[in-house]
């Protein structure tokens, strides 16, 4: 049985790219108005209170001892509150890292990004803050890298973790 | 044989219509203490199985079921969300447990409404964006809609509606759960302005921060914990077409048929004589009429008039949302269903203290998904 033939006319209603924003293709458009402000609670909110004056606070878990960032109001491994709290140092080790080339409407950057997760010093070991690297480039950028928090000055901190403008290299 | 399912543990916390000084997390971890405290469980070891409800919109967070273990001690446990009301997941809990896959599973639900500030907006774009949300119409609307068709078809009035707002309002008074309750009359309801009439605000319920969690076990496990057992005795769920311009307005087919579905596991026959205590949903104030007809508590017709005997007060013949229901607690969206059934299970306990409703044996508890829904599941318990 012959596989192929000739077409001389392709049937069915043919589509331009044109006939979509000329309205010949017919769709609806909705921009959804959904706003929040979520309740940051005690744990986030003592954690940003300190991001406020300057200092990231981690919380410990005698049970299973190890000290984490950002701080939660229980542990997910042993289900016991956490009630100690612990102001970290603003230097640590760069857990993992991503060069990031492209925007969140997809167009490409010139300037790549770099979020990060940074293993805070007096955290346990891998326990660390997601933030962006600054003053790193593709080249300099390595797992492994030792920085520091680069803090907005006190005025014009929020009690936001963009309160920490990035950190950068030792 | 079928497996025996009980809920061994409940937990939550009161509801509230603000909670600025708790996150989310922090509201599920209260109450997954005290629910696991409850059954005399350890949830890192004793758990198989955690289910969860949300609804991305309404947490403004997407893919929100991967927020949920930390606060359960889920983490690293199997655990799966669902978007529905938490009834559906005490149904999936059961039949996990039916399956035989598991001994031990936690139901949790929670609301953060009051993180919402856009909710109009919100339940919005729950209408089809194509030909029903160019209107633009509040979707509320369609509530006042049913409302209309409902008078019409049953010839209830609407003075009897107000009855239901009256009475379970009253009820919340006695839940110290409830933040809603008021001492009101039927002539202060009569003076409530128009929202979306025939429905007037004080018809309408308005919603509740909170969070409850639920602990269920099989009959073996049950065994081994402590407390008092309630026995899931059916479940059943169901969901009508969705279509706004061919739905019947008049009546609650998804409450009926998910009903059917529940006596039948429960070998119920006449709901009216067997069940104690009815928690249902009362949404909008016609909708706990609406659905006692659907849900057999009565004939059609008839709900408006046993409301106005007082036969739905706490200490008639078929007490009806004593919680206060959700015109009393709040709506508390996904979990307003846990909610009710937390009060069943205070009730079949004998724990509900003031309002407890005496010699309580076999309760009814149902949910609705709110406008534009037409789905909704039904839990019976028994002792
Ligand atoms: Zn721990």
């Amino acid at each position: 049985m012959p596989l192929r033939w000739t077409v001389n006319e392709f049937r069915g209603t043919p589509l331009r790219e044109s006939d979509i924003p000329e309205g010949r293709v017919l769709s609806v458009r909705w921009d959804p108005n959904a706003r929040y402000a979520w309740d940051a609670g005690i744990a986030i909110g003592r954690f940003l209170q300190g991001l406020k004056e300057g200092r990231i606070l981690g919380v410990h878990c005698p049970s299973c001892r190890r000290t984490v960032v950002p701080p939660r109001i229980v542990c997910e491994n042993c289900f016991r509150p956490l009630t100690q709290w612990v102001p970290l140092q603003d230097t640590g080790t760069v857990q993992t890292v991503s060069v990031c080339y492209v925007n969140w409407d997809a167009s490409r950057r010139r300037e790549p990004e770099f979020p990060a997760v940074i293993a805070l010093d007096g955290a346990s070991p891998g326990c660390g803050i997601l933030h962006i690297l600054g003053e790193v480039t593709p080249q300099t950028v390595r797992v492994g890298l030792r920085v520091r928090a680069l803090w907005k000055p006190p005025q014009e901190r929020t009690g936001a973790i963009t309160d920490i403008c990035y950190f950068r290299p030792l | 044989m079928m497996r025996r399912v009980a809920i061994v543990g409940i937990g939550f916390t009161p509801f509230r219509p603000l909670s600025p000084e708790v996150s989310y997390r922090e509201l599920v971890y209260e109450s997954a203490q005290r629910a696991y405290h409850d059954a005399g469980i350890n949830p890192r070891e004793d758990v198989d199985s955690f289910i969860t409800v949300a609804e991305d919109y309404e947490e403004g967070t997407a893919i929100f079921d991967e927020y949920t273990p930390d606060q359960l001690g889920a983490a690293l446990r199997p655990v799966h969300t669902i978007t529905a009301d938490g009834l559906y997941a005490i149904s999936a809990g059961y039949m996990l447990i039916q399956t035989g896959q598991c001994e031990v599973v936690v139901v949790e639900g929670h609301s953060k409404a009051s993180n919402v500030l856009t909710p109009s907006y919100i339940s919005a774009l729950a209408l089809d964006p194509i030909y029903n949300r160019p209107l633009r119409f509040h979707p509320a609307c369609l509530a006042g809609m049913e409302m209309a068709r409902f008078l019409v078809e049953t010839g209830t009035v609407r003075e009897q509606c107000l009855r239901v707002a009256v009475k379970n309002r009253r009820n919340a008074l006695l839940n110290p759960l409830a933040p809603y309750g008021a001492d009101l009359t039927l002539e202060e309801a009569l003076a409530s302005p128009p929202a979306f009439a025939p429905l007037s605000e004080v018809e309408m319920s308005r919603s509740a921060d909170g969070a409850i969690v639920v602990v269920l076990a099989s009959e073996e496990a049950t065994r081994r914990l402590k407390g008092h057992p309630v026995w899931i005795r059916g479940v059943g769920w169901c969901s009508d077409s969705p279509t706004l311009e061919t739905r019947e307005w008049g009546e609650a087919v998804y409450a009926h048929l998910s009903a059917r579905m529940a006596y039948r596991l429960a070998g119920i026959r006449n709901p009216a004589r067997e069940v104690h205590l009815a928690e249902i949903d009362d949404t909008y104030a016609y909708k706990e009429l609406m659905h006692m007809e659907a849900l057999g508590l009565c004939r059609r017709g008839e709900a408006g008039r046993l409301v106005e005997e007082g036969a739905t007060e706490r200490d008639g013949l078929l007490p009806v949302n004593v919680s206060g229901g959700s015109l009393g607690m709040g709506h508390l969206g996904e979990a307003t269903g846990l909610a009710r059934l937390a009060e069943a299970v205070m009730h079949l306990r004998g724990d509900a203290e003031r309002r407890q409703v005496k010699g309580a044996q076999t309760a009814l508890v149902q949910s609705w998904r709110g406008v534009p829904s037409s789905s909704g599941a039904v839990v019976v318990l028994g002792v």
